[in-house]
């Protein structure tokens, strides 16, 4: 009798406990609110958005990257007058962005590599000097370092007359790197072209190697072959063509060069800020990668009977680069996101040209600041898909 | 028989004394032949590294030091004279301490931002040092009382003059923005990584989609979109402080940045926590405050560190947005007609270098620190 009465008594309660206490149905239901209330803002936002836009009198619409610019540029990659219109100082800033991105990825690369593989050399003074290098420059703000070598190196460096000659004819003056000016002749391009073609060649080569050894057991040195066939065809092709590439010297004339080509102070102070920094960066991503191959890998290809180079070569390099690659990519993204610093010292980048100058000529804040982002952000999201299948390809496979 | 062979035998009962190494081996000199001429490419580099010190530092030393300009008033005092050669004039960053400290701070208001600096150090090495007692409740301090009293005293109100903020300036700037960035990211980063964790599947993808954003995009076009687009997402006639746009720009940026370090921490943590967890019978809520955080924000104190420094780094932005933190101010000095001499920008920039320096080196120091101290159980 007791026992019905409880059922009796319990049913509709337990029927709410079980809605209220069911975890699928308490997840649906936080998520609708979580829904509702990014639904709400948005329209909050949208609704404040379009008030404001209709009092400043700015019509939402991306008509005015055709309009006339009329600003200038101080570094013009491509063509761009004060006529042209908004949507080409867009691309001369992405051009600008991209030069200063690519040229400081190969310095902090080449730089990182060489400190990371210092502060792990035997000899003293070598690795206390990449240490206090990578403790000095990682510890102080990039900006900082932008505006010391613009403001406290470039500026104060005497003028064209009296600046220093470095080797190759180049020039560092408060005008900037003067330098010979490569000029392209006839049938160059095919030069240009066997680069590739050596490429797929060595690729070939270092396929059939494998299978040979595979097969035989007899090795080939497949390292120096392909560095010989990608150096030396394009170089064979070069001179059989009658050397098609000759140079122009700066010259001084008056109180300014004549010819040649210049890298801007602004160029120059970008470049040696942002290698400098992200190479204390690369630095520690190489020296980490090394010590994370354990001596017994070496310990091991010795008692097989490699020698240190292929010990090297065979065993640490590659396992060390498993390691370093995914923080050197991620080193990379950063330093082209960190390349937006031109602005303050006024290299003409994307942010500095567009969501600087056009911003403020044309006040289309929203569209301008999106594209910005946008751009940066397709940057990083193609950098990380091709990261997760690069990883996908080399992480190890167990099991 | 064996009796006499015994007595006559010689048998040393104690140990040699180990002869020193050779001259050659021991001592600075074979340390020297060990780590600095070892081999003909070795000679080689040690060579140039001790050319390039002779080169370099002695001129270094001499530019900050030795021709060094230590008092002045003015920029007189800064000018090369009769052909002699200049170096740092330091001068210039004591006269302008105060600015490079506080901005321009009504200077009778000053005691207001030294005590709150004064106040937040002590904090920190309360809840840094592993020693103190009682760091948790220090910890709660510092993230809730600490921050509105340094709001009160800052900013003034209830019996203290009000001073607004475009009067804030040089290093409080830097640690205010630092700080609330720090404070507002730690929430924000652990709600967006349990997010990005949850089972919910859209709950997943609105934290997935905001951390891969702000993470995608420069602090610079943050701070853009905050001084520039925030007004105008807000109704008509409400407009807020400039470095208030800027500190909510800094919060979300270091906020996703945040979250993915502590998913790191997350991901560690084993299943069997997760489990055990839930078969007390805890709740989410319960077994993530109780088992799961307490553990994972553990591991990933170091990681919280290097975030702190680069957001510490990243502060000095905030200058292209026109506010004036320490890099700011200091920049904003060059232009001062009765200070203006070609050596003020280097030495005001390596000022600025020194103190972030410092800042930022100790804090990383911290990080090694605490690594090493949570490692201990797997030191081999």
């Amino acid at each position: 009798m007791t026992l019905r009465d409880k059922t009796v008594d319990e049913t509709p309660r337990s029927l709410v406990r079980a809605v209220l206490y069911d975890a699928t149905i308490r997840g649906w239901v936080f998520q609708g609110l979580v829904l509702l209330f990014l639904i709400l803002f948005a329209v909050w936002v949208i609704h404040n958005t379009a008030v404001n836009l209709r009092a400043a009198n700015i019509p939402f619409g991306f008509d005015f990257l055709n309009m006339r610019a009329g600003f200038d540029i101080s570094q013009k990659p491509i063509d761009y007058t004060l006529d042209s219109s908004h949507a080409q100082a867009f691309k001369v800033g992405l051009l600008n962005t991209i030069i200063v991105s690519v040229l400081g990825i190969v310095f902090a690369t080449i730089i990182g590599f060489v400190v990371g593989i210092s502060r792990l050399s035997n000899n003293w003074l070598l690795a206390r000097a990449a240490t206090v290098y990578v403790e000095t420059l990682r510890n102080v703000p990039l900006l900082l370092q932008l505006l010391f070598w613009y403001k406290a190196v470039l500026s104060v460096l005497p003028g064209p007359r009296q600046g220093y000659w470095l080797p190759l004819s180049i020039n560092l003056s408060n005008r900037g790197l003067t330098m010979p000016r490569p000029i392209i002749g006839e049938g160059f391009e095919i030069v240009l072209w066997t680069v590739p073609v050596a490429m797929v060649l060595a690729w070939v080569m270092a396929r059939w190697a494998k299978r040979r050894q595979i097969a035989t057991g007899q090795s080939f040195p497949v390292f120096r072959a392909s560095l010989g066939l990608i150096v030396g065809l394009p170089l064979a092709v070069f001179l059989v063509l009658g050397a098609p590439l000759s140079f122009e010297f700066p010259e001084l004339k008056g109180f300014n060069f004549v010819g040649g080509m210049v890298i801007h102070p602004e160029l120059t102070a970008m470049l040696f800020g942002i290698s400098l920094y992200t190479a204390t960066f690369i630095a520690e991503t190489v020296r980490g990668g090394i010590l994370a191959v354990s001596a017994g890998q070496s310990e091991a290809a010795f008692s097989l009977g490699l020698r240190p180079n292929q010990t090297m070569r065979l065993i640490v390099v590659p396992q060390a680069m498993r390691v370093i690659i995914p923080p050197l990519t991620s080193q990379y993204l950063n330093l082209t996101k960190n390349s937006s610093l031109a602005l303050a010292i006024g290299y003409p980048d994307l942010v500095a040209v567009f969501a600087g100058s056009t911003l403020n000529i044309t006040g289309h804040a929203i569209e301008v600041i999106a594209i910005t982002m946008a751009v940066y952000l397709a940057l990083s999201l193609i950098t990380a898909a091709l990261m997760n299948w690069f990883n996908a390809r080399v992480a190890l496979v167990e099991r | 028989m064996s009796r006499i062979e015994t007595d006559t035998v010689f048998v040393r009962r104690d140990f040699l004394e180990p002869e020193a190494p050779p001259a050659s081996l021991g001592g600075f000199p074979g340390w020297a032949r060990k780590h600095l001429f070892s081999s003909p490419l070795n000679i080689l580099v040690t060579l140039a590294m001790a050319l390039l010190l002779v080169w370099a530092g002695p001129p270094l030393f001499r530019w900050l030091f030795v021709d060094a300009v230590w008092t002045g008033t003015n920029r007189d005092a800064c000018l090369p004279k009769n052909g002699e050669p200049m170096g740092a004039c330091w001068a210039f960053v004591h006269a302008k301490l105060a600015q490079f400290t506080f901005g321009s701070y009504p200077a009778d208001q000053r005691w207001r931002p030294s005590l709150v600096m004064i106040g937040f150090f002590l904090g920190l090495a309360w809840i840094a040092i592993p020693k103190m007692p009682r760091r948790r409740e220090g910890t709660w301090l510092m993230l809730t009382a600490f921050p509105v009293l340094t709001f009160w005293l800052l900013y003034g109100g209830f019996g203290l003059p009000i001073v607004e903020t475009p009067n804030w300036g040089g290093l409080l700037v830097t640690l205010v923005v630092a700080i609330t960035g720090i404070v507002a990211s730690l929430p924000l980063g652990i709600l967006l990584a349990l997010g990005r964790r949850s089972k919910l599947p859209f709950i997943k993808i609105v934290s997935v989609v905001f951390i891969e954003i702000w993470r995608g995009v420069p602090l610079i076009t943050v701070l853009f979109m905050a001084s520039v687009m925030l007004p105008l997402f807000l109704p008509n006639g409400v407009n807020f402080d400039k470095l208030l746009r800027a500190l909510i720009g800094v919060a979300l940026f270091t906020g996703a940045y945040m979250a993915e370090t502590i998913r790191g921490g997350l991901q560690a943590i084993p299943k069997g926590q997760y489990e055990g967890a839930a078969s007390l019978g805890l709740s989410y809520w319960q077994s993530m405050r109780l088992i799961i955080l307490p553990q994972a924000l553990k591991i990933v104190i170091p990681g919280i560190v290097n975030s702190f420094i680069s957001l510490f780094k990243d502060t000095s932005l905030v200058m292209i947005i026109g506010l004036y933190d320490l890099l700011g101010s200091i920049q904003r000095n060059f232009s001062d007609a009765s200070w203006s001499t070609p050596s003020i920008a280097p030495t005001g920039l390596i000022f600025a270098a020194a103190v972030f320096w410092v800042f930022c080196f100790s804090m990383s120091r911290y990080s090694m620190y605490m690594e090493r101290k949570l490692n201990t159980g797997r030191k081999r």
